[in-house]
């Protein structure tokens, strides 16, 4: 080790002797079916390397054997979770090449069934991320209180995770009576419970003090780098599809998008919650909105061919902007189907977050860019 | 931070013109007006012209800027509301990308595909192109796709299916590329890491996005 020339105690250790390589992951509960190959000097990061891929499953290469209607179950397993946002951009895209036009009554049940569905996407995450930071009260709270919504989705859609609700022309089947007012309750009590995370969570001192001002990304750095949804709006960026490029009916309701400066961790785990508190005013005012009765669906015909041509459609769902790319060449399957997803867009931002970091910081820091690994790799 | 606050400016300035485009720009959609004004002498004779009457301004407007730079380089090969699609040989694709983040405000990619097209022997990479800094732009897509020589026997990197990168253009393109890279074995001349993503490394077989490439049981 020590230089032969050098007396003894002046001895100089080299940077390549010090710096040591770590694999967090594949199958660290802390990193979640990825791995991050993070190189540390004492307890500082110095350089990192995501390294996705572990549950890759082709989704794209399948899409291209099934037909727009069968293609539905198998598109949203990427992210069971947030299952209607993930397919409402295929579907939206598939309107557009069968030549759909969808009533205003789904248009409405389906706004509302993907604002449940953000919502009980956000309370996941958020339960992870409590226990990413050993904070076990927050992985028990927004896991049990998910149990309203996914109750109500399951009165929807008849499953409880991957209900595959959208279809090309509308949703699969209409909402079952008296839904409006177990809706609004339920929404209401959901609300209500979630105010009450603020005073356990977000205002709590430690977490302040172990997520602010770590992994900062900059408002120039956030554009630069392509990322999307929560991480954009927490780097001081007013950006949210719903707002700026409206789909289905959301230039009719009434709510705002969460922007915070910051673009540090802490800010990146609150917008997530504060849209929470959004998506329950949109509920509320499509429940009002929304046309009383209706037809929700149009029939399709048996193998319905696309028009010759491609479509690129893009929503906002529970961790930013879905893309989805459809070439169709007159044939019952898509040609090809190219899902741009939020989590691996955000991605890229990852190396940039850690770099300087403290090792310790590394799980709040991941967790915080809203990464839903199974989505990155489709 | 400079960059970011000359933006600012002259995003702001924007409204008030109450047109879309800077300066140079509001000039284009006056020769645009005249052919929508005069279209019921002119549609009766020309056929392309009549199933395009409608046209969306603005849309027309951005293709008609890259057409008027590039020339016989760019071809548009759609305008629909909110989208524009153009199509651009790889030797230009570079500029064109170029052209619109600094002239056209187009700030990050959204999404990056790899198309393949084995009956023309090509493989096509559309980039999704998005703005968040102009607000006139929030809801543009300008799609940009190029296409490269496709071999029958692919050697991944070291055949003729190359394409320079965009990455020194538009950072967030890095992983999209790398993802096209190991989907469909299209090289990027220029990317700084052109390793695997997604695959496992001892991925041996055809590039798994190729239409040659059989889902097994399919």
């Amino acid at each position: 080790m020590s230089s032969p020339t050098l007396p003894p105690g002046l001895a100089i250790q080299k940077a390549d002797e010090r710096i040591m390589t770590l694999n967090v992951g594949p199958q660290h509960p802390g990193s979640g079916h990825m791995r991050i190959i993070v190189q540390i000097d004492g307890d500082y990061i110095v350089a990192c390397d995501p390294d996705p891929g572990y549950v890759h499953r082709g989704e794209e290469k399948m899409a291209e054997y099934r037909n727009y209607v069968l293609n539905i179950p198998h598109l949203e397993r990427p992210v069971i979770h947030d299952s209607c946002n993930i397919l409402y951009p295929y579907v939206l895209g598939a309107e557009e090449l069968l030549g759909l036009e969808v009533t205003e009554r789904a248009k409405y049940i389906r706004v509302i069934a993907s604002e449940l569905n953000r919502c009980v996407y956000t309370m996941y995450w958020l339960a992870i991320y409590g226990i990413f930071l050993g904070h076990s009260t927050m992985f028990m709270w927004p896991a049990g209180d998910r149990e309203l919504l996914i109750d109500l989705l399951e009165k929807m859609t008849g499953a409880r995770v991957t209900h595959s609700y959208f279809i090309p022309g509308g949703i699969r089947n209409d909402l079952p009576a008296n839904f409006e007012d177990v809706c609004l309750r339920q929404v209401n009590y959901f609300e209500k419970r979630i105010k009450e995370y603020a005073d356990v969570f977000y205002e709590n001192p430690i977490l302040i003090s172990r997520t602010e001002k770590t992994g900062i990304l900059t408002r120039e750095n956030a554009i630069r780098l392509g990322t999307t949804g929560s991480v954009l709006r927490a780097s001081g960026v007013d950006y949210d599809v719903r707002k700026k490029e409206p789909y289905d009916v959301y230039d009719e309701l009434d709510f705002e998008t969460n922007v915070m400066k910051s673009g540090d961790s802490y800010a990146r785990s609150r917008i997530p919650w504060l849209d929470m508190m959004e998506s329950c005013r949109i509920i509320r005012d499509a429940l009002q909105k929304m046309p009383k009765s209706g037809s929700v669906r149009v029939k399709l015909k048996p193998n319905p061919k696309g028009a010759l041509g491609s479509v690129y459609k893009r929503i906002e769902s529970g961790r930013g902007a879905l893309g989805c790319y459809i070439v169709s060449d007159k044939k019952p399957e898509p040609y090809r189907v190219k899902l741009s997803v939020p989590s691996f867009r955000n991605l890229i931002a990852l190396p940039h977050l850690l770099i300087g970091e403290k090792l310790g910081n590394m799980p709040s820091t991941y967790w915080s860019l809203n990464y839903w690994p199974v989505e990155a790799d489709r | 931070m400079m960059s970011s606050e000359s933006e600012k400016e002259t995003i702001e300035k924007k409204p008030e013109d109450s047109k879309p485009f800077d300066d140079k720009t509001s000039e284009k959609p006056a020769p645009d007006k005249n052919p929508t004004a005069t279209k019921p002498t002119v549609a009766k004779k020309l056929t392309p012209a009549k199933e395009e009457p409608e046209l969306p301004a603005f849309e027309k407007g951005i293709a008609d800027k890259i057409i008027e730079n590039f020339g016989d380089k760019a071809t548009i090969s759609f305008v629909k509301p909110d989208r524009v699609g153009i199509k651009v040989g790889r030797d230009s694709v570079h500029d064109v990308a170029e052209f619109a983040r600094d002239v056209l405000n187009y700030d990050h990619v959204d999404s990056v595909a790899g198309v393949d097209y084995p009956a023309d022997k090509e493989i096509e990479v559309v980039y999704h192109l998005s703005s968040y800094t102009d607000p006139t732009l929030s809801r543009q897509i300008l799609e940009l796709a190029t296409r490269a020589q496709r071999e029958e026997n692919p050697i991944p990197g070291n055949d003729a299916t190359k394409l320079p990168s965009l990455r020194d253009i538009f950072y967030s393109v890095e992983f999209h590329e790398r993802e096209v890279f190991e989907m469909l074995g299209v090289y990027f001349e220029g990317h700084p890491d052109n390793r695997r993503l997604l695959l496992p490394e001892d991925w041996a077989d055809l590039p798994p996005l190729r239409k040659d490439f059989r889902n097994k049981g399919r």
